[in-house]
């Protein structure tokens, strides 16, 4: 057995129990995290540093010299002349809608596929399994040959539906799995009360699935917010593209303007930089949510 | 829980429509927009449909002999390259990322001082859209002479800094590494969420026995989180293999293919060749190889699911 006078090796991890020595290895590592995490957060860094400059001063002396001056301008910029601003908009018009319809229909099915005993249930719900993990690639010639010809082609709608139709299989799958955990008594005593199945849809298992939603409607927002392949297969036109595709048309118009390109990139993380911060709690739910138990 | 036939006199047992009619629109909007488009890629594949002609011929798997005839030559194939590199990604993100994320995960578990300092820097890349992520990369760390990487290097000294992204042999790994520095924040998360399952009481009583740090890891903590392993080690295969965007937008597969991967080539066959029936057997491949995963994935949900 070994004690506690024992000598380590070096390569011993921290060990909560042990004083003294042990200090010394956690001021160590805790330094070694810091230095981690800042070098894991250069990219950023370099990213608001070129933002901040100008293409001379940059194309000259490299993002790792001292800025001759510092400029704002690249974010105005970016924003009406590199039409951010209506980049974005659409973003928010891609993404609510299809984050409502996604929630909306998947919680029907999931209402379904937890609540009620049928022939096909467990198939079905192994059917949405299976869709979250479809390479989008599968579907990408069909879809655009689909929405060519119900006209969605080139419009919000076309983005929206597909959105609607891919998160379905995740939002059931998280849903589903939390409704399942909810006590079925309390159904029973409605339906004993008179209570209608949409009724007790509605009113009962909604309500209290309310926290699930909020933790998968922050992670869909994401997701759906930050979709390029859907919006470059099924927009054409400049003026409807979120701003994810938006930026390649910025990468194009301003080919020679590095900071006002990366300037433009970090406008775009704002919004869902923001829902994250904000609803952080909800988002590392949904994520924990949807990887299962 | 389910619902039981209402108790009514009757003898055969009626069928209840009710979860039918909560399936009805989901469902059908699944069948339009998924299910069918799946299969009709598998019809497309056989065809040597050109995205404009009214009609596709029927050519039963020739699109597929032409892609794997075109393995092993002299001068890799636009396939072979993007095969060989969606490996490689594959390989990179079941290894480096999860080895990574989860001893942040443990590092961070031990009640460390600003813990969320950490947990958000190496969460935030997640958080971004890849083509935001592309574009940082791109011009922030990779450009030639302005990026943090060459500027730095040339400060030191280094004349020639090697060119990160117009490199045939480098390009791969340059734009795999950007997806690996996404991918860490994400599976720390999963294993600081799968720690809180494991009973401190255990590693207490196995610090008491005398069992270093490194035995309690391999003997105690790493075989409670198999089940975080397992969809760790998933997530990572289907983003390997669904990788498009960061390549899309950081190279467009070049130099000459080599950055390529099968979700690339599949859009470049079809959108900017026009071969539609060719972009669909591509599909087909790239779908194939999902396939494995997912089918291993579902048996384990399908385990699961019959312990209820």
């Amino acid at each position: 057995m070994a004690t506690d006078s024992q000598t380590l090796p070096v390569t011993q991890p921290v060990n909560i129990s042990r004083p003294k020595k042990q200090n010394w290895w956690r001021i160590i590592l805790y330094i070694a995290l810091i230095v981690f995490t800042l070098t894991y957060m250069m990219p950023f860094f370099s990213a608001i540093v070129t933002s901040l400059r100008t293409q001379d001063d940059l194309s000259l002396n490299g993002v790792f010299s001292i800025p001759q001056h510092i400029t704002l301008e690249n974010y105005p910029q970016a924003w009406t002349q590199g039409n951010v601003n209506r980049y974005l908009l659409n973003s928010f018009i891609i993404t609510i809608p299809a984050l409502a319809g996604a929630i909306f229909l998947s919680s029907l099915s999931a209402f379904a596929l937890a609540r009620y005993k049928f022939p096909g249930n467990r198939l079905l719900y192994f059917m949405y399994v299976a869709g979250t993990m479809l390479p989008f690639q599968i579907l990408l010639l069909p879809v655009f040959i689909l929405s060519n010809t119900l006209g969605l082609y080139n419009t919000y709608w076309g983005v929206i539906m597909i959105h609607i139709a891919f998160q379905l299989g995740f939002c059931t799958f998280v849903l589903r799995n939390f409704m399942k955990t909810l006590p079925g008594d309390i159904m029973d005593a409605a339906r004993i009360d008179g209570a209608s199945e949409w009724g007790i849809y509605w009113k009962i298992v909604m309500p209290l699935t309310v926290p699930a939603i909020a933790a998968i409607s922050t992670l869909e927002f994401t997701w759906i917010f930050n979709d390029y392949l859907w919006a470059i297969i099924l927009l054409q036109d400049d003026s409807l593209k979120p701003v994810t595709a938006g930026l390649s048309t910025l990468q194009g118009q301003f080919i020679t303007n590095w900071p006002l390109i990366v300037a433009g990139a970090l406008i775009a993380t704002l919004p869902t930089l923001l829902v994250f911060l904000f609803l952080q709690r909800y988002f590392i739910g949904g994520l924990t949510l949807g990887s299962g138990k | 829980m389910a619902v039981s036939s209402p108790p009514l006199p009757r003898k055969k047992r009626k069928i209840n429509w009710t979860p039918y009619l909560f399936l009805l629109g989901p469902l059908l909007i699944y069948l339009i927009w998924i299910i069918l488009p799946m299969l009709y890629t598998f019809y497309l594949s056989t065809t040597n449909w050109d995205g404009i002609s009214p009609e596709a011929k029927y050519i039963g798997l020739k699109n597929f002999s032409s892609l794997f005839n075109s393995l092993g030559k002299r001068v890799p194939s636009a396939f072979e390259y993007s095969l060989v590199n969606n490996l490689k990604w594959l390989l990179v993100f079941i290894t480096i990322p999860v080895a990574i994320g989860l001893g942040l995960a443990i590092l961070l578990n031990n009640n460390i001082r600003g813990d969320r300092f950490f947990k958000l820097g190496i969460f935030l890349p997640q958080i971004l859209s890849l083509p935001v992520i592309a574009l940082l990369w791109n011009y922030g760390v990779y450009n030639p002479r302005a990026g943090l990487i060459n500027s730095f290097l040339i400060q030191l000294g280094f004349t020639d800094p090697p060119a990160w992204l117009a490199d045939k042999q480098l390009v791969i790994w340059a734009i795999i590494f950007a997806a690996a520095w996404r991918q860490v924040g994400y599976i720390m998360i999963l294993y600081v969420a799968g720690l809180k399952n494991v009973d401190p009481l255990l590693l207490e009583a196995a610090t008491v026995d005398g069992a270093t740090a490194w035995q309690k890891f391999w003997k105690i903590t790493f075989p409670l989180l198999a089940p975080v392993t397992t969809i760790v080690v998933v997530i990572s295969i289907i983003d390997s293999l669904r990788s498009f965007d960061l390549v899309w937008v950081m190279t467009r597969g070049g130099p000459a293919n080599a950055s390529s991967v099968l979700a690339v080539l599949m859009y470049i066959q079809a959108f900017n060749n026009y071969k539609m029936g060719l972009g669909a057997a591509t599909a087909v491949v790239l779908f194939a190889i999902s396939l494995v995963f997912i089918v291993a994935y579902l048996t384990r949900v399908m385990r699961d699911e019959m312990e209820y």
